[in-house]
């Protein structure tokens, strides 16, 4: 290390070299370091404060990178016993190119694990080029089904749930209470259509039946009455639930107490607000499994300013679960954190009852899913009637005799 | 020269000897974390509820003062250790600023409280008669279950999100070793012989049993009542009889508390109970075990000769620690 200290006298190594001289003089023999980077982009929509006509707040402002700081506070005690140290390295870029940027940079430096925070579509086309590389990306907030099917790959772990396992635990708690028929109210977004349509595939599933898929569109106009009413739009056929297929929460906000038979609402979105029973990955108010613990060390990092959601979870689950294997391979060799990870009889602690552990056929990590109102939790799937021959959380999402996915 | 008030202080005195026998056994506290306050049962009146204590917000891990006067309760809500008066009924004292603190125990000498302090990851060491935090030592995240040897030496102390058991020195604080155990360790419970340590692993549905000379996990026993999945069987609390012989383990959600053999390592018994078993406490003579129900919202009273469940009692919300006067 000697010799490289003259280079603190050249400014342009100055700020490069002094961290990592600092370290080596505090610790000695100098640790290793393990960096996890967190890679995304800097202005990305899901992120942004979510706003109304009249400036209502939907949804506040968020970055999943908190989630992400929260678990590296883990890594201090799983780094005395290890003897390394961890790093965090957040990188929001401009672009995707740039973000590859970054990523080389990164990789070329020795990080292998990567927290990849970017929707389906662009996490995707980012991944799909760095198939054969030995790094670990994790999904932390792409639901699409299609990453964990044709577009998925071996070294593509996803913490956050898909979709369809989302829907899955919606599909459980109505055959479970009994509510078989549903009325489907859809948007007219693309990603309307994605949600109403991967709802009634898991409602098939579960023994739900749809109804009708009724389509509303958001305006005004008394021309389009029949499709922006919610009373129009609920009357004249039967069932036991209306399931609001709305990504942006802002009509399906008003469809409660507004049908015209009094039922329950239901719905399922992204990152958007809840409206009436929600299948998510985490939600503020749960109040079991040591659940409340996180969510206070969640609200104390982001100093009381917003709650966990699902994408925070997910950044979490990814950086904890990294940690337990290096913990269980007593090492932060690359090949066996690996193994460790992946490995079928790992029990990970999610905060969620059930311990979670990463899917061979697919790389998603199984997981409870959470069935909450906006502030309360009314249940967790898997619920208990749903069996499985060999994992319970296997009844949440595609199975491995239903997957598209070739690793 | 005695004093004019002398007989009235003597009548006080002996009021305290004779509310303590009242009672065959003596009164039942249960914390009930949801409901902030302590039921009192009376095992003399097949255990009625004879008065609830109001105490500061979420009481969960209860231990008595030497004298078995005050019960030291630790409540999350209100970061304090609070202190109730027993005779009295109601909470009377509190040591403040002890953040969401979980699980605690004194020293033998009745000097120092060590409790798992939930916000900093770290141990904390309290001056009983200052008041103040005398020693703070890191651990993992989420530090629950405290032990401290019978010698004062070490301080044992789990780390529910790091999966590991931190051995700390009694004396200097210095950490002596991190031991790895498995999925979410809860609660501590020595052999009387002091060779070993058992500590629950919730999420892994065991027990590891640590050799206290190596300091290493060297056996574990997982437990899986019939008809449950073992996802559902997550250990708390761990008690072992003082002849050593016979260990008992909340099962949590499995609704069970297993009976071990501590020598031969054998299951005797599953015996049912209430919802999410976790608080387990024996009386002085062994005879009955109290557990506290965490879902049910009752507490199971098992007779330890027979191995059942005799009785439930309903107490508050989300009973979590069962003390007992005796």
């Amino acid at each position: 290390m000697r010799p490289f200290r003259l280079l603190v006298l050249l400014p342009l190594f100055a700020a490069l070299t002094w961290t990592a001289d600092l370290r080596a003089q505090r610790a000695q023999p100098p640790r290793p370091t393990v960096t996890v980077a967190f890679l995304g982009l800097g202005d990305d929509p899901r992120w942004q404060r979510w706003e109304t006509y009249a400036n209502l707040e939907l949804r506040e402002a968020m970055d999943p990178a908190d989630g992400a700081r929260v678990a590296m506070r883990d890594a201090r005690i799983v780094g005395r016993v290890l003897g390394v140290d961890f790093d965090l390295e957040v990188r929001r870029a401009k672009d995707l190119e740039a973000l590859r940027g970054a990523f080389e940079e990164l990789a070329a430096s020795g990080v292998r694990y990567f927290l990849v925070d970017l929707d389906g579509p662009d996490l995707a086309a980012f991944v799909a080029p760095y198939r054969d590389r030995e790094v670990l990306f994790f999904n932390v907030s792409a639901y699409d089904d299609e990453l964990r099917g044709e577009k998925c790959q071996a070294n593509l772990l996803h913490t956050i749930p898909s979709l369809r396992m989302l829907a899955d635990g919606l599909s459980q708690y109505l055959a479970h209470q009994g509510w078989h028929r549903i009325l489907v109210l859809q948007g007219p977004d693309p990603e309307d259509a994605e949600i109403a349509q991967v709802f009634a595939v898991s409602a098939r599933r579960f023994g739900n039946r749809v109804v009708e898929v009724r389509q509303f569109l958001p305006t005004h106009d008394p021309r389009s009455r029949e499709q922006n009413n919610v009373r129009l739009l609920t009357t004249g056929v039967d069932y036991d639930v209306v399931f609001v297929a709305d990504h942006r929460g802002e009509f399906g906000r008003r469809v409660p107490y507004a049908t015209v038979l009094a039922r329950p609402v239901i719905s399922m979105t992204e990152h958007g607000p809840t409206i009436g029973l929600q299948p998510s990955a985490w939600h503020w108010a749960s109040e079991r499994f040591g659940s409340p613990q996180l969510n206070q060390r969640f609200e104390r990092q982001v100093d009381h300013r917003r709650r966990m959601r699902d994408a925070d979870f997910a950044a979490w689950a990814a950086v904890r679960q990294l940690l337990e294997a290096m913990m269980k391979a007593k090492s932060a060799d690359f090949a066996a954190v690996r193994d460790a990870l992946l490995a079928p009889d790992a029990r990970l602690d999610v905060y969620k009852g059930v311990p979670a552990s990463f899917r061979p056929w697919d790389r998603q990590m199984r997981q409870p899913i959470v069935l909450h109102t906006h502030n309360a939790v009314i249940d967790y799937a898997p619920l208990p009637q749903f069996l499985h021959q060999f994992n319970v959380l296997d009844t949440l999402g595609v199975d491995e005799p239903d997957t598209a996915c070739r690793l | 020269m005695i004093p004019r008030a002398a007989p009235v202080l003597a009548a006080l005195l002996l009021a305290v000897p004779q509310a303590v026998q009242a009672g065959a056994q003596g009164l039942v506290y249960v914390s009930n974390e949801k409901s902030d306050n302590i039921t009192v049962l009376d095992p003399a009146q097949d255990h009625r509820v004879v008065a609830t204590i109001p105490t500061c917000g979420r009481p969960r891990d209860m231990e008595w003062d030497p004298e078995k006067r005050f019960i030291y309760v630790a409540c999350a809500d209100d970061n304090e250790i609070g202190i109730v008066d027993v005779e009295k009924m109601e909470q009377v004292d509190a040591i403040p600023y002890i953040e969401e603190p979980e699980a605690f125990e004194f020293d033998h000498a009745f000097r120092r409280l060590f409790v798992s302090n939930e916000e900093d990851a770290a141990l904390s060491v309290v001056d009983l008669e200052t008041r103040e935090v005398i020693a703070w030592v890191e651990v993992g995240e989420e530090p629950e279950g405290v032990l401290v040897t019978p010698d004062d030496r070490q301080i044992w102390v789990t780390s529910e999100a790091a999966n590991l058991v931190h051995v700390i020195d009694g004396e200097t604080y210095e950490v002596i070793a991190d031991i790895p155990v498995g999925t979410r360790p809860r609660r501590f419970a020595m052999t009387p012989d002091g060779r070993e340590v058992w500590v629950s692993c919730e999420l892994a549905g065991r027990v590891d049993i640590i050799d206290t000379e190596t300091l290493t996990v060297k056996e574990s026993i997982s437990f899986l009542p019939r008809g449950f999945r073992p996802e559902q069987v997550t250990p708390v609390d761990v008690l072992i009889t003082k002849d050593g012989s016979r260990a008992y383990v909340a099962l949590g959600r499995a609704n069970h508390v297993a009976v071990v053999d501590v020598k031969s390592r054998e299951i005797l018994k599953y015996i049912l109970t209430g919802n999410r078993v976790w608080g387990l406490t024996l009386t002085k003579d062994e005879t009955v075990l109290y557990a506290a129900n965490g879902l049910s919202d009752d507490v199971s009273i098992i007779d330890t000769a027979t191995l059942t469940n005799v009785k439930s009692v309903p107490v508050g919300q989300i009973p979590y620690k069962v003390l007992i006067r005796e």
